[in-house]
């Protein structure tokens, strides 16, 4: 392989596999929020 | 089809809508959907088709500038909304219902021909192991055409079926309906859950195997050697954007339907970028994999990569049968391919057709059960008496390009002209968006999906217009093309037109309690929250 072909190779894994990373990062610091009723069900009041 | 005048006395729907019981369920399904067959037989080759490793730049360029911006679009009306791709368009203005039953109609058209291509790779699995085409003295392409499907010498249709198709399309088409009608969560969600860590455990042992056979450097190199000449060319950023497009299953009514099952205090924004970078991540192991095969191809015939390099059903079904016969352990690659483009098919396949049952299910106001019958049924009968016939192929070339570039691209350009400047609706949905996700979209957003997006989808419609009506699409008869074509495409406009005319009955969930429960709590957090509040 030719450096040029192995350089980007390595930048094409580093951005697209690197962005997964960095995207479930993001969202495994942002945990699930509960569904909870801000205006509760008409039956209910 | 049944109108809603016909649900008397019919099972309705006591149940709450469904919701996929948590967020990594939803993303696995979303990217089941994401990776189809195109991630693994069509981004190698437009790759390097496209400048190799150079194209990663209009292909970046393409995911943060069009394809996550619409994919954003996609999740907003669908969770804001919370129906299926015509109800969720119709909450959005009463004229936009229009707009889901033409996705709904693009659905159905891609699911009917879908089947026959996962049934092809599951009937090449077993090929794998007998290697059947070396039977054939003139190689696995004359096997594919005249032994396999046994392709009439004219383009037309036909009702000579092909026994070795029409049984495994039976099977898939069997088990594609037990997994629809257990519905979101036991169903799609769970087909997911098995078939993606499946799907991408073989496929990560494939390219193992792949990049250690002899010659499989060099396919490596000539599929990440840049040639920087290609950014120059705009049809070179025009496949980029195409391809990111058709990738990402966005404008198909797919990622509407399914982030209408997210809860209310859904993280869409960050959900969405890994469900993007999760199929570009896959897409690039089958760029590797895909290459270093070719390589070995290469390797073996005495040819350069680029004599050997192909894409679609020519690579799966011509290049990939002759790779298995001449490698070492070929019979695992093949297991390996076929299997896995059996997978990323069904977990499509499935997300395809839930536009069409989500669809119903809203408009009848049926139970899951029924309502997936009732649509599945006539889709698989319909889908089994064209396609595994000496014809077949000839209808599923004609209408796959017809479908996706006069189907969902001129779709989705009138949604996003529709939304972006007749609504004005993008404002409202970037809101939505904001409200619980862990990414702020702001003006940005707004002007890629109302500026870029109409004119990067509409400049790639106007290219396509101009070649196929330049000349006969592959050659066949006008006639043929005519109907199963530009017939095709036009009978969809009109058919959705007609659905959307059909009335909505009280039984329908266009007034479901459930909603205007969701509606008020989502109105009600439209007032700002207290910084530090939320996390």
């Amino acid at each position: 392989m030719s450096a040029i072909a192995i350089i980007f190779m390595i930048i094409s894994m580093l951005t697209i596999w690197g962005g997964l990373v960095v995207a479930l990062i993001n969202l495994s610091r942002h945990p699930e929020k509960t569904d909870d009723d801000v205006i509760e069900p008409a039956h209910t009041l | 089809m049944s109108s809603p005048s016909s649900t008397q006395g019919a099972p309705l729907a006591p149940e709450k809508r469904e919701t996929f019981s948590s967020r990594k369920l939803f993303i696995l399904s979303a990217v089941g959907s994401a990776v189809g067959l195109g991630n693994i037989w069509r981004f190698p080759y437009v790759a390097y088709e496209n400048g190799g490793g150079a194209f990663l730049i209009p292909y970046l360029v393409a995911i943060l500038c069009a394809g996550i911006p619409l994919l954003f679009l996609d999740y907003a009306v669908g969770h804001r909304y919370r129906g299926s791709a015509p109800l969720a368009y119709r909450r959005l203005n009463r004229k936009a219902e229009v707009l889901g039953w033409w996705q709904v109609l693009i659905c159905f058209i891609i699911a009917i021909y879908y089947a026959a291509i996962i049934a092809w790779a599951a009937m090449y699995c077993w090929f794998s192991i007998t290697k059947a085409w070396d039977k054939n003295p003139d190689g696995a392409g004359a096997f594919f055409q005249s032994d396999f499907l046994k392709v009439a010498p004219e383009a037309g249709v036909g009702f000579d079926f092909v026994g070795s198709i029409f049984v495994p399309m039976i099977l898939v088409w069997l088990v594609t309906i037990v997994i629809m009608v257990a519905g979101v969560n036991k169903g799609i969600s769970r087909a997911n859950a098995v078939f993606m860590p499946l799907l991408i455990v073989m496929f990560a042992i494939l390219v193992i195997q792949s990049v250690f056979l002899p010659g499989a450097i060099d396919g490596l190199n000539a599929f990440f050697t840049p040639d920087f000449e290609a950014l120059k060319n705009p049809t070179v950023w025009a496949a980029a954007f195409g391809h990111i497009f058709f990738s990402l299953s966005v404008a198909f009514g797919i990622m509407v339907t399914y982030s209408s099952y997210m809860k209310r205090k859904s993280d869409l924004t960050g959900s969405g970028y890994v469900v993007a970078f999760a199929n570009s991540g896959f897409e690039l192991l089958a760029g590797i994999g895909v290459f270093a095969a070719l390589g070995f191809m290469a390797h073996n015939a005495g040819q350069s990569v680029d004599e050997v390099a192909t894409s679609g059903i020519g690579l799966a079904f011509i290049a990939f049968p002759t790779i298995v016969s001449q490698a070492p352990l070929g019979a695992v690659i093949g297991v390996l391919f076929f299997g896995s483009l059996v997978f990323a098919g069904l977990t499509s396949l499935i997300s395809i057709l839930e536009v069409i049952v989500a669809a119903f299910q809203d408009k009848l106001g049926w139970r899951r059960t029924p309502a997936t019958l009732i649509v599945s049924i006539p889709v698989a009968v319909i889908s089994l008496l064209l396609f595994p016939t000496t014809t077949g192929l000839y209808l599923l070339d004609t209408m796959d390009a017809f479908v996706n570039q006069f189907g969902i691209l001129a779709c989705a350009l009138v949604i996003v002209i529709v939304l972006g400047s007749g609504l004005g609706a993008l404002p409202k949905l970037a809101k939505h968006l904001n409200r619980h996700s862990s990414i702020k979209l702001g003006t940005g957003w707004k002007v890629l999906v109302g500026g870029v997006g109409p004119a990067a989808l509409g400049y790639m419609l106007i290219n396509e217009l101009q070649t196929k009506m330049s000349e006969q699409y592959s050659g066949y008869p006008a006639w043929f093309n005519g109907i199963f074509g530009w017939g095709m495409a036009g009978a969809l406009i009109i058919g959705a037109v007609l659905l959307s005319l059909i009335p909505w009955s009280k039984n329908s969930k266009l007034d479901d309690p459930e909603f205007h429960q969701h509606q008020k709590n989502v109105i009600a957090e439209e007032v700002p929250e207290k910084a530090g509040k939320e996390y």
